[in-house]
């Protein structure tokens, strides 16, 4: 156990601490925060046997690059498939690998996906708001953006030997184009042919994104009537619909009440994947009905869970693991090592 | 009352409506059902949101699904109107000096500064829902006398603890955010209060008074 202080050497926008999240508070107007992909934080954390909730950062397209300056520990980055550059060692994909003073940790953009989870092996000290030190970014409240300069203290670090390696992404983790929706709650202000539009034809992902929500673009969904119904409560996933005949889907720090009729919403799972998306990427809204949703959710944390059992088991040691694969090969006898 | 309507909300949340009209007995039968759904703590229920004439009931779809939720808040049904003889009363200092738009808010409304301030401080707010932001608590009784729309563009950084109104609504500022409502007072009273066993200082259904202080008392 030891102690480890990283500086930031740069750090895009939207690049924040985040735990598991702090639901619980929308009825105070808080929104639960958290990573924009909840999947990947649980992997990068499980893979360093952490529990699925603990403090990460989340790292944007803008990247981030960190100066290791004191102590050594090990990591893992997971989430969208983000290029990493630790140690002179240039990598992509999902990973656990140890950062020791006087390397640098680099991670950015790469083949797939809009944010990265870094999380290491002890406990990042960052500020808490209501319990958690998952970001808002709306308020700056919890551990906050990370900027250049910033020092980052990890107690508790440890070197996790049994850990070390790349690890499969699933499928499943992938957007792949397709967003589940469950049509409504007030799909009644829209125009039949809109509501038609909205499953039939594709919709493009533009830079308006961040975390609170993304707009999109594709064809006008018309509502049936101008009108102004009464702020009513929104979640994460909620594809509400302006004036403008525009849709934007709200995501992990979106308002907890909303005056815009809400023409459907998006599976828990599914927004994941969606906020994986990049500005440009095409997908397609497909309506389940409600039991159809909670089958699809059930089937889909299902696999979540058995992927997360699987990385949770320690790797063999490295000298195990050297011994074994030896052995596998038949390269070294047993009287050589 | 009504019976409410159910519809689902992905898969995880049902939204329980009352009517599509802001109404106090609306707003009032919302905050009673919130009250009637902590009480009953049903199975899977993770959280209730309470808004201006309708609730989300959010739970985990791992636990339960929207019929069994549906059937546990029916078997509630129905419930009276909460009243605020019931509910929590809190007053807040409010200071009049030098707001942004109170003079504003007088014209419009062809009176005195000093009539909009008696007014305001005359009336009782029930907090009808909160929204927008963390601890935006939407006032709801505003007089009528001094009811003035939004403004057509908002206003950036408004500070925290801005009291302002616009149409039937009240609502003292939290953090630094834009606005298009009419600044007509600063309040020194904490809604996010720092104490983590009450961090926000009114539940929905709470009710609320201002009381005039002079800046000096600020």
């Amino acid at each position: 156990m030891s102690r480890v202080r990283l500086r930031v050497s740069h750090a895009g926008p939207l690049v924040s601490f985040q735990d598991g999240g702090r639901p619980g508070h929308m009825r105070f107007g808080v929104s639960a925060s958290g990573p924009m992909d909840r999947f990947g934080l649980a992997v990068a954390n499980t893979a360093l046997g952490q529990p699925t909730g603990a403090t990460g950062i989340e790292v944007s397209l803008g990247g981030l690059v960190l100066e290791c300056r004191e102590g050594e520990v090990t990591f893992a980055v997971a989430g969208g498939g983000f290029t990493i550059d630790g140690a002179g060692v240039k990598s992509s994909g999902w990973t656990v690998r140890t950062l020791h003073a006087g390397e640098t940790l680099a991670i950015r953009g790469g083949a797939w996906g809009s944010w990265a989870y870094l999380a290491f092996a002890g406990t990042i000290e960052a500020d808490k708001w209501l319990g958690h030190t998952a970001t808002h970014s709306m308020s700056g409240f919890g551990g906050g953006t990370l900027r250049s300069g910033d020092l980052i203290d990890i107690s508790e670090a440890q070197i996790r030997e049994d850990r070390i390696g790349d690890l499969p992404c699933p499928a499943f983790a992938k957007p792949d184009g397709t967003v589940h929706v469950v049509i409504g709650p007030q799909d009644q202000h829209f125009a039949p042919s809109s509501v038609e539009s909205f499953l039939s034809t594709p919709f493009e992902l533009t830079d308006a994104f961040d975390r609170m929500g993304v707009r999109l673009k594709g064809e006008r969904l018309e509502l049936s009537e101008a009108l102004s119904i009464p702020s009513e409560p929104v979640l994460r996933g909620s594809v509400q619909v302006a004036g403008d005949g525009v849709p934007t889907v709200l995501l992990a720090d979106h308002q907890t009440t909303g005056g815009y009729p809400k023409i459907a919403t998006v599976l828990s799972h599914d927004v994941d994947r969606l906020a994986q998306m990049r500005a440009k990427d095409s997908l397609r809204f497909t309506a389940v009905d409600a039991a159809q949703a909670v089958a699809l959710t059930r089937a889909q944390a299902q696999a979540r869970r058995a992927y997360l059992e699987e990385i949770a088991k320690p790797r063999p040691s490295l000298n195990e693991r050297l011994l074994r694969e030896n052995l596998i090969g038949g390269v070294v006898k047993g009287d050589e090592t | 009352m009504n019976a409410p309507t159910f519809k689902p909300v992905a898969d995880c949340a049902l939204l329980v409506e009352y009517g599509t009209e802001i109404d106090d007995e609306i707003n009032r039968t919302v905050i009673a059902l919130d009250h009637a759904i902590a009480a009953a703590e049903i199975a899977g229920v993770q959280e209730v949101v309470p808004a201006l004439v309708n609730l989300l009931a959010v739970f985990d779809p791992l636990q339960t699904d929207h019929v069994q939720v549906e059937a546990a808040i029916r078997a509630l049904l129905p419930v009276s109107p909460a009243s605020d003889a019931e509910a929590a009363h809190h007053t807040l200092e409010v200071c009049y000096e030098d707001a942004p738009d109170l003079a504003a808010v007088a014209k419009a409304c062809d009176m005195s500064a000093e009539a909009v301030i008696n007014a305001h401080c005359a009336a009782t707010y029930r907090v009808g829902m909160y929204g927008f932001a963390p601890g935006y608590a939407y006032l709801a009784g505003v007089p009528r006398d001094i009811q003035v729309p939004r403004k057509s563009a908002p206003v950036r950084d408004i500070p925290a603890g801005s009291v302002m109104i616009a149409g039937p609504q009240c609502l003292v500022t939290t953090i630094k955010m834009p606005t298009g409502w009419s600044i007509i007072g600063q309040s020194s009273a904490r809604i996010m209060t720092g104490d983590p066993n009450r961090p926000f200082l009114f539940e929905v259904g709470d009710t609320v008074s201002f009381k005039r202080i002079r800046r000096e008392a600020l």
